[in-house]
């Protein structure tokens, strides 16, 4: 008996052992992993802290106008608090994205037509965002100084 | 107690009638269905609360209709042959009692999800055992064979007693939503059978399963929705083990 014969249908092929030491670096996937991991838990603190800030002190909801954002602006830790919250939520909520078009979108074309879509999004998105936050201007010169945060009245 | 003894219907157990729904396919298909197109059929029997749902099946099969197909060998939960969504949930047709069920309303039995089914509740396992010959399930070592036993502390045996408990049913990996939408992915059952070998002291294989887990079709699918838990008819915490798996992964520790 030949292993040749037309009746040999030979058994699933199980991989060759190979044993090696030593830890595993990590891929992409894995860093994706650790990113929404560490991502989450930050935006939650920036999230609440922000809402916390806008609608439960001073006046509440009704505070919330030109004046209010523009003063905030003014200050760096604001800025940066903003502009971490933008960048993060992005990403975060990109790559959850992502893992949904890797899982959903089988046809090659469709998968990269999504893919490159959504990296518009997220990078054009960052980029207004950062030049909103960066490049603002609190006081207007051709604006109703009603409108205007208080220190404007100084600059003028 | 004096009104046990007076009793004289202890110990009887009332018959019902039960109704089962099940989502039957022919693959050489019939007068009114297709080849392999899926329609729901009611069957009426009697059966005792105490019955499992693998009892009713028989009673379709044995008296009723005879062409009705699906998968079981000993019956008693050890095995895992009978895994099926009945209710809406992957269990174990053999281990599921009818009264568990609230058999007033029609019982819903279908294929388990996410293999391609071959015929009424029988799915085509082999996607689901390719992924588990991945990892490779046996035992890995270097050097010459011991002439005696490999031993291990009851401790180290500790570390992994939950996953040696997998009967290979499929219940896990079938109600796993990112398995029925990413035919990649090795499924919980596969990431089971990786990390009985890998957490065991006697194996020396661990990182070569582990190069294969961290792949992209590997444990970094994993979102914890803990349909695997929930559904392993052993009691195995999967999501658990996954996250062992992502822990010595992240950490670099076993």
């Amino acid at each position: 008996m030949t292993a040749s014969s037309p009746e040999f249908v030979p058994g699933p092929k199980i991989k060759e052992p190979r044993i090696r030491s030593g830890r595993v670096r990590p891929g992409a996937e894995q860093w994706s992993w650790r990113f929404m991991r560490i991502s989450g838990p930050i935006l939650v603190v920036l999230i609440l802290t922000h809402l916390f800030v806008n609608l439960m002190t001073g006046d509440g909801i009704s505070q919330i106008d030109f004046a209010f954002v523009a003063g905030k602006w003014a200050a760096p830790l604001w800025q940066w608090w903003d502009f971490l919250m933008l960048a993060l939520a992005m990403l975060h909520g990109g790559n959850g994205m992502r893992l949904l078009i890797n899982d959903y979108a089988h046809r090659a074309w469709l998968k990269k037509l999504l893919h490159g879509a959504l990296g518009v999004a997220v990078i054009g998105i960052i980029v207004l965002g950062s030049l909103v936050i960066w490049t603002f201007d609190p006081c207007p010169v051709d604006a109703d100084l009603s409108l205007l945060p208080s220190f404007c009245e100084d600059v003028r | 107690m004096t009104a046990t003894a007076e009793s004289p219907a202890v110990g009887e157990v009332k018959a019902m009638q039960v109704t089962l729904r099940i989502l039957r396919s022919k693959p050489e298909g019939s007068d009114e269905h297709a080849p392999g197109e899926q329609y729901w059929q009611e069957f009426q029997v009697e059966a005792h609360a105490t019955d499992r749902v693998l009892d009713a099946l028989h009673k379709i099969k044995w008296e009723q209709d005879g062409s009705l197909a699906f998968r079981r060998s000993c019956a008693h939960g050890v095995c895992g042959s009978d895994a099926m969504r009945i209710n809406a949930r992957n269990r174990l047709a053999c281990k599921t009692l009818l009264k568990d069920l609230n058999p007033a309303k029609p019982i819903i039995v279908e294929p388990i999800k996410g293999l391609p089914v071959e015929k009424d509740l029988i799915v085509d396992m082999e996607p689901f055992f390719a992924s588990y010959r991945e990892i490779m399930p046996f035992l890995m070592t270097t050097g010459s064979a011991p002439t005696r036993e490999r031993l291990q502390s009851p401790e180290e045996r500790q570390r992994f007693d939950d996953t040696t408990k997998c009967i290979m049913c499929a219940a896990c990996t079938t109600s796993c939503p990112v398995f029925w939408t990413d035919g990649q992915y090795f499924g919980p059952q596969a990431i089971v059978g990786a990390h009985r070998f890998i957490f065991d002291s006697r194996d020396e294989g661990q990182w070569d399963r582990l190069e294969i887990l961290n792949d992209k079709a590997g444990v970094w699918k994993c979102r914890t929705a803990f349909n695997c838990t929930e559904a392993c008819p052993r009691g195995i915490e999967v999501t658990k083990a996954i996250s062992e798996v992502k822990h010595a992964l992240t950490t670099g520790e076993i």
